[in-house]
């Protein structure tokens, strides 16, 4: 008697989409960055199934980080000031398929910087690299509400992801995003019913499901990555068994929450092995970890730690 | 859920009308409303009043098919009405026979037609194949399983995957004397016929049976879905455009978590629910 087969199949998939214009297509993108297109679970099924290679997004700030440890400043000590140089240090040194740019300065409690700064450091990045964009806000409603579609504005036609919206903050940017023609990162504090719905209501706006990408929220290693990782499952097992309100791509934010670590970054601590590393290694488990669950964007900080990952999605998705 | 709409089926009056008179507005009309409802398949039906039941079938399936894409389940007691649907079919989104017995007293071999003509049809078309054998409908729970045992052993021998073949354990009315242990033993059959085969073979019913001649048929056949689905029914050939109906069929998938809860369930169910 031959063995039967055992391997999963699913009837949905993962939307499949692609991030930047070029000149052909209105932009001003020299690449584009295709995500999604999953037919199974990570390891499951076949070649076909696996879908497009999932990038990594390299953080760009508006403005100078204050409290970042010294082993992540290290590598851009010379461009934290100039968000035009550290993307392209990002994209040229460092491979980083995407840049995203963090709007933490605008933040009212941080910087309190305002939108003609905000679109001044788009216009920027956008002139220094040529590769698609993920414009994140600061995470105040109000402010975000302020600036951020007047960020939209500045990269009009260069379809970046933009975001995030909330279930109880997602009329405005949704608006100009649809707008603007650019695609939607639709945000919930790890909790699957809240994703959904914060879906189903810009989805409600008009806005195609097709160009939306999700963000369950990220735990780091140590920090609640059991509840991002069972979500994002959560979301993926959905999506191929066919909810389209749950068929997008996942994005994470692997560099901040790993940072935020304590063991990622203390110095005073020689029981823990060298800080040089251990920082990166953070990074590095936390984004591996999640990439089983199925993530197609992550963002991330350290160079060390994105070359490491880089290698190990080249070597699981052929 | 997959959904067999139930409405194109020539025992309705207007349809056996449109049927006659060759009336396309009545059927694209139906086809429309019905999948807007959320229809995963629509049930084709000639009825028996058709002078030529093959050629309806096929009138039925062209008409259908210049207005929507939705898949089509095309049902017939007679393999050759099926045949002649399959000729004109769109099969890529898939098809579904309906259907078949295990045997039948004059034709053996029933099943494996049908299971052949499905093959031929395509990768994605299946069968619907009823628990009920050449000595008729089963009255005890035992019976309805061991066919159930036999059309699935059956199918796997011929190599047809078992996600391809939909068991309809046959619902008969409540009214009808005698009849009410029926859908007690229909439950207890599911919880046996979903082991038969992994992955588990879909399990079907034409729900609108059972509340045939009956007051508070709506009522009754909702009440009924919600606790077969809790038993593991995946499928049922039923009326969408009874809203109520849909609202019990996503509360009662949300609730088995067969869908992730939203303040808007039941809104985004039927859009949720296309194949």
């Amino acid at each position: 008697m031959p063995v039967p087969k055992v391997a999963e199949r699913f009837t949905g998939s993962v939307n499949r989409l692609t991030l930047g214009a070029t000149k052909e297509d209105g932009g001003t993108r020299s690449a584009t960055v295709t995500v999604g297109g999953a037919r199974n679970v990570v390891y499951g099924g076949s070649a076909a199934d696996t879908g497009e290679k999932p990038v990594i997004a390299m953080d760009v700030l508006d403005s100078k980080p204050e409290d970042w440890p010294d082993v992540l400043v290290e590598p851009y000590k010379d461009v934290l000031d100039s968000p035009g140089d550290w993307a392209k240090k990002c994209v040229e040194e460092f491979g980083a398929e995407l840049i995203c740019v963090k709007f933490d300065g605008i933040h009212p409690d941080k910087n309190d910087r305002d939108a003609a700064h905000a679109v001044k450091v788009t216009e920027e990045v956008l002139k220094a690299v040529g590769v698609p964009l993920v414009l994140w806000g600061c995470g105040n409603d109000e402010k975000d509400n302020e600036v951020m579609p007047k960020v939209s504005g500045a990269a009009k036609g260069e379809k970046c992801l933009i975001g995030t919206v909330t279930e109880d903050n997602y009329k405005s940017l949704t608006a100009i995003a649809l707008a603007d023609g650019h695609y939607l990162i639709t945000h919930a504090p790890l909790d699957i019913n809240i994703a959904k719905q914060v879906n189903i209501l810009t989805s409600d706006m008009g806005f195609p499901l097709e160009r939306i990408v999700t963000f369950q929220a990220t735990g780091a290693l140590g920090y609640g990555i059991e509840y991002a990782y069972s979500i994002q499952e959560r979301q993926r097992l959905a999506a191929l068994t066919g909810d389209k309100m749950m068929a997008m791509p996942v994005i994470c934010d692997v560099g901040y929450e790993s940072w935020r670590a304590k063991e990622a970054k203390l110095t005073d601590a020689p029981g823990w092995g060298d800080p040089a590393d251990r920082g990166p290694m953070w990074e590095v488990a936390t984004a591996i970890c999640l990439l089983q669950a199925g993530v197609d964007i992550i963002r991330m900080r350290h160079p060390r730690a994105v070359a490491t990952v880089k290698n190990f999605i080249s070597q699981i998705w052929t | 859920m997959i959904i067999i709409a139930e409405r194109i089926n020539g025992m309705f009056t207007n349809v056996k009308e449109a049927i006659a008179e060759k009336n396309k507005q009545v059927i694209q009309e139906l086809a429309k409303k019905q999948t807007e409802a959320g229809a995963t398949y629509l049930d084709v039906n000639v009825g028996t009043a058709a002078a030529d039941q093959e050629a309806a079938m096929q009138w039925l399936v062209e008409t259908i098919q210049e207005t929507c894409s939705t898949p089509l389940c095309l049902d017939s007691q007679k393999p050759g009405v099926i045949a002649a649907g399959l000729k004109v079919v769109n099969a890529d989104n898939g098809v579904i026979l309906n259907s078949t017995p295990l045997n039948k007293k004059n034709d053996e071999e029933i099943l494996d037609k049908h299971i052949e003509m499905a093959e031929q049809a395509g990768p994605k078309a299946s069968i619907i194949a009823l628990t009920m054998d050449k000595n008729g409908v089963p009255q005890d729970i035992d019976t309805r399983v061991a066919i159930a045992a036999e059309i699935v052993s059956k199918t796997m021998e011929k190599g047809f995957d078992s996600r391809r073949l939909f068991i309809d354990t046959i619902l008969l009315p409540v009214k009808v004397p005698n009849a009410q242990v029926q859908s007690g033993n229909i439950l207890t059959a599911m919880d046996q016929i979903k082991y038969l085969a992994d992955p588990a073979p879909h399990m079907t019913v034409g729900l609108s049976n059972l509340s045939q001649g009956a007051t508070e048929r709506s009522l009754i056949n909702r009440v009924f879905l919600a606790m077969a689905i809790s038993r593991g029914l995946d499928s049922a050939i039923a009326d969408v455009l009874d809203q109520d109906l849909m609202n019990v069929l996503a509360t009662a998938e949300m609730l088995m978590n067969k869908q992730i809860y939203s303040d808007s369930f039941l809104k985004v169910y039927s859009s949720a629910n296309k194949a």
